[in-house]
């Protein structure tokens, strides 16, 4: 997306490129994805999936730049990212706090 | 370039005849290793594959060369291999992968003494056994026993009709005297020549499992790439090919296999017999031995001694109804094998103390003369 | 206010998924198994590589890598142990239009199938033979390998292995494969893009994978699991068309990494149309149906 002009505030928003989809009970809890997620936008989360596992959870939405490397990295076929829908709102670019879904 | 079925008159050795069955069958594909005496086979199909449009790879040995022809069989093509009693056990756990996973293809297996390297050059019976439980695991098998060039010809053929229609592989256990010898032979015109292939699948692809069985105990058989998405597998699995480590699936797919051949064996089971109808003594033979069986019956007969030849020709599964029925009537068997006494075993075990039963036999080496079947009417009748 | 997407109610579906025998999720593979990522990313290139997913097979020995085979969703064969190779040989030569990828484990591929592994880079037939290195026998609990290296440890070499392990790839290249690369399954993205490319390639191609085995081969090497990732990581040199002798896995020097090899030859259906059958070469048969 082109801007006509630099928000003035550019440093300060965080740009989320990525929506991260966990499946959380195909999980087999080796944190390789929350080791290896570049921006840090993965935890461990202090519950149990059915399996027993600690799923991860998506701590910082706003930071997921859709890299998709927790997808790829995880053995389970359990977290992947798509890319966030277009933000039509002048300025804001791509920002949302909800960003991150959570499916059972 | 020939066509597949070299319709004709030939003087053939019994691997020649056995490579033109083959082809007559449509056999389009053949993995194999150089052991004498099969050698001949892997020679012949060699050139005459490329006849035909086939494909012929000698592999690094018969554990590959048995995995090819499971591999090229479901390509959609149908596949032989052919060899001797060392590459036989080289073979044993991949024969196992078709039985499990229900591929029909060929073996042949030109019996030389053993055991191991044994007479490389000399004939022997003595892999019927192995034949039968060689590979691990609980299974029903095929395997026949061609007597002569011309015999193989044919049961070659009737090897392939098995194997697809029942999904299996099929054996044939000939040995190095009939692989050997040179005979007449008389290849029919193709037109003649009645060919069996798989039962292939109708419906819905998304819907269709590999191991459902259809009306007569077998299922019907795509090939990889045709759109079905097949999982197959040697662990023990289910209908649809999917590997479930349960009692109860161990026990269905058992159930699957050996019953397909146990419910159907009086189209699988074939014998012959010689002067059988009025005979007092039954000789129970196969193979090679046949040869010998029947100029002994013949010589017994001239002596006064009413013997008869029952002849296997297919040695599994069993033809165990046939001889409980001779059991029946008959005073004593007799049974004539190269080797110590393994398909005697068996009609022993019909036979059940009914009446006196003999063995003719001996490890390896050279064919049963008649004189020592003759002989041992005589004596022990 | 912007619009903000509602959480979906359904189940989303993996990018994946439609590659997957989802019905056989979760897969046997412990936590922290490498396999996986492997496998995630063969299916990745699988899928990204345009060939035609109707005429692909993949075929597996057996091990715990040999599972893979049982998940895919495509025509998958789980064979014997050490025999996918010739298995995937009668395959190919049955029906030389199917794209073949062998995904097996290195005790299946380089202990007991080494010899079909050798003569099928010989005979340059055309498959991708993709091996999950993980240092040991995992299936049957963490036996030393032909790929153990020097001193680990392990349930049949308790003390330490006093044995060699192969340089896979330099075993690859001198058998004659015609493409080598070795990647771990850290680098993802390198590893999918050199899958997409052998499997693009005719002839025969290779790729190692190295993978933790983190319960069998980490557990008696005093290795958890994301241990063997952070060696992965210090330890990777990447270094393409590196000379194939260099390339034994040394942990403390370094690992190297890359594409080593990618020449053409003919495969041997080419060979063997143009001996055997130069009339199929004119009327361009597919399969070997008559
Ligand atoms: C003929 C035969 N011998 C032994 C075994 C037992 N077995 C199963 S898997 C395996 C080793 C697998 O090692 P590898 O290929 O490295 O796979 P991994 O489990 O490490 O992925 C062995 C020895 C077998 N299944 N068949
Ligand atoms: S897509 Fe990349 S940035 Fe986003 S959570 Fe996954 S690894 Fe982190
Ligand atoms: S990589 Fe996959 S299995 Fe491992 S913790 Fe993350 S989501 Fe779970
Ligand atoms: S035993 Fe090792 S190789 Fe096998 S699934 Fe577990 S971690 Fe993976
Ligand atoms: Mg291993």
């Amino acid at each position: 997306m082109d801007f006509w002009r630099v928000p003035l505030d550019a440093d300060t928003i965080k740009v989320s490129l990525g929506i991260v989809h966990i499946l959380e009970d195909r999980c087999k809890g080796c944190g390789y994805c929350i080791e290896y997620c570049p921006k840090q936008a993965l935890e461990l989360s202090t519950k149990f999936n059915q399996k027993g596992y600690h799923p991860p959870v998506v701590v910082k939405p706003e930071e997921c730049v859709n890299c998709h490397y927790c997808e790829i990295i995880c053995p389970e076929f359990a977290i992947f990212s798509v890319e966030s829908p277009p933000i039509t709102e002048p300025g804001r670019a791509g920002t949302h706090p909800n960003s991150a879904i959570k499916v059972k | 370039m020939k066509p597949a079925v070299l319709t004709g008159e030939y003087f053939m050795t019994g691997d020649v005849a056995c490579a033109e069955g083959a082809l007559a069958a449509g056999c389009r594909f053949f993995g194999g290793y150089p052991i004498t005496p099969a050698t001949e086979i892997a020679e012949r199909m060699a050139l005459r594959l490329s006849h035909v449009d086939g494909c012929f790879i000698q592999m690094e040995d018969e554990i590959g060369a048995m995995a090819a022809v499971l591999g090229a069989s479901w390509g959609g093509v149908k596949s032989m291999t052919a060899t001797s009693g060392p590459g036989f056990s080289l073979m044993m756990e991949n024969i196992g992968l078709g039985i499990c996973t229900e591929t029909p293809c060929v073996v042949v297996n030109v019996q030389r003494g053993g055991p191991s390297t044994g007479l490389p050059t000399h004939g022997a019976q003595s892999d019927m056994m192995q034949a039968r439980w060689g590979s691990h695991g609980h299974y029903e098998i095929i395997a026949l026993a061609p007597s002569s060039p011309q015999e193989i010809f044919y049961l070659t053929i009737t090897a392939f009709n098995l194997s697809e229609k029942y999904r299996l592989p099929v054996l044939i256990m000939t040995d190095e005297i009939v692989g050997h010898m040179s005979e007449k032979v008389i290849i029919p015109e193709a037109k003649l020549i009645e060919i069996v292939s798989r039962p292939r699948p109708k419906g819905r692809k998304d819907r269709f499992k590999p191991f459902a069985p259809g009306p007569n105990g077998v299922a019907p058989m795509p090939a990889a790439g045709e759109g079905y998405n097949l999982h197959i597998t040697g662990l023990t699995h289910d209908e649809k090919g999917y590997p479930v480590m349960a009692v109860e699936t161990q026990t269905e797919m058992v159930a699957r296999i050996t019953e397909k051949i146990q419910r159907n064996l009086d189209d699988i089971i074939r014998t012959d017999d010689f002067l059988l109808d009025d005979a007092e003594i039954a000789v129970i033979s196969y193979g090679v031995s046949v040869r010998t069986s029947m100029a002994a019956v013949a010589e017994a007969r001239k002596l006064g001694i009413k013997a008869g030849l029952l002849r296997l020709v297919t040695i599994w599964p069993f033809p165990e109804h046939q001889i409980c029925k001779l059991a029946d009537r008959v005073k004593g068997f007799v049974t004539v094998e190269i080797n110590l006494g393994q398909i005697h075993r068996e009609v022993e075990r019909c036979v059940g103390g009914k009446v006196p039963i003999f063995l003719v036999g001996h490890p390896g080496g050279t064919i049963i003369h008649p004189d020592s079947v003759v002989n041992l009417l005589k004596e022990a009748f | 206010m912007q619009e903000i997407p509602k959480p979906s109610k359904k189940q989303p579906c993996h990018p994946l998924d439609d590659l997957i025998r989802t019905d056989r999720i979760p897969h046997i593979w412990c936590p922290g198994c490498g396999i996986g990522t492997v496998f995630s990313s063969c299916l990745a290139a699988l899928k990204g590589s345009g060939i035609n997913l109707g005429k692909t097979v993949m075929v597996s020995g057996i091990g715990c890598s040999g599972r893979a085979a049982g998940y895919v969703k495509l025509d998958s064969f789980h064979t014997t142990h050490g025999r996918a190779i010739p298995f995937a040989t009668g395959l190919k030569l049955a029906n030389p239009e199917l794209n073949i990828v062998v995904f097996s484990g290195d005790g299946d591929l380089f202990a007991i199938g080494g010899n079909h592994f050798i003569h099928a880079a010989r005979r340059n037939m055309d498959m991708t033979v993709i091996c999950v290195n993980n240092l040991n026998y995992g299936m049957t609990g963490g036996q030393v390998a032909a790929t153990t290296p020097y001193l680990a440890k392990s349930t049949t070499t308790p003390v330490g292995n006093p044995e060699t392990p192969f340089n896979l790839p330099l075993m690859a290249y001198a058998c004659g494969a015609t493409y080598v690369a070795r990647w771990t399954m850290l680098h993802t993205r390198d590893l999918t893009d050199s899958i997409t490319e052998a499997i693009g390639k005719k002839g025969f191609s290779f790729i190692e994978a190295l993978s933790p085995c983190p319960v069998n081969y980490g557990r008696r090497n005093k290795q958890k699991p994301l241990d063997m990732l952070k060696v992965y990581q210090k330890k990777a040199i990447i270094k393409n068309d590196a000379d194939p002798s260099t390339l034994d896995i040394d942990f403390e020097k370094g690992i190297i990494l890359g594409k080593f090899v990618d020449v053409d030859r003919p495969t041997f259906i080419e060979h063997y149309d143009k001996i055997y059958r130069p009339s199929r070469l004119q009327e361009n048969v597919p399969g070997l149906n008559s």
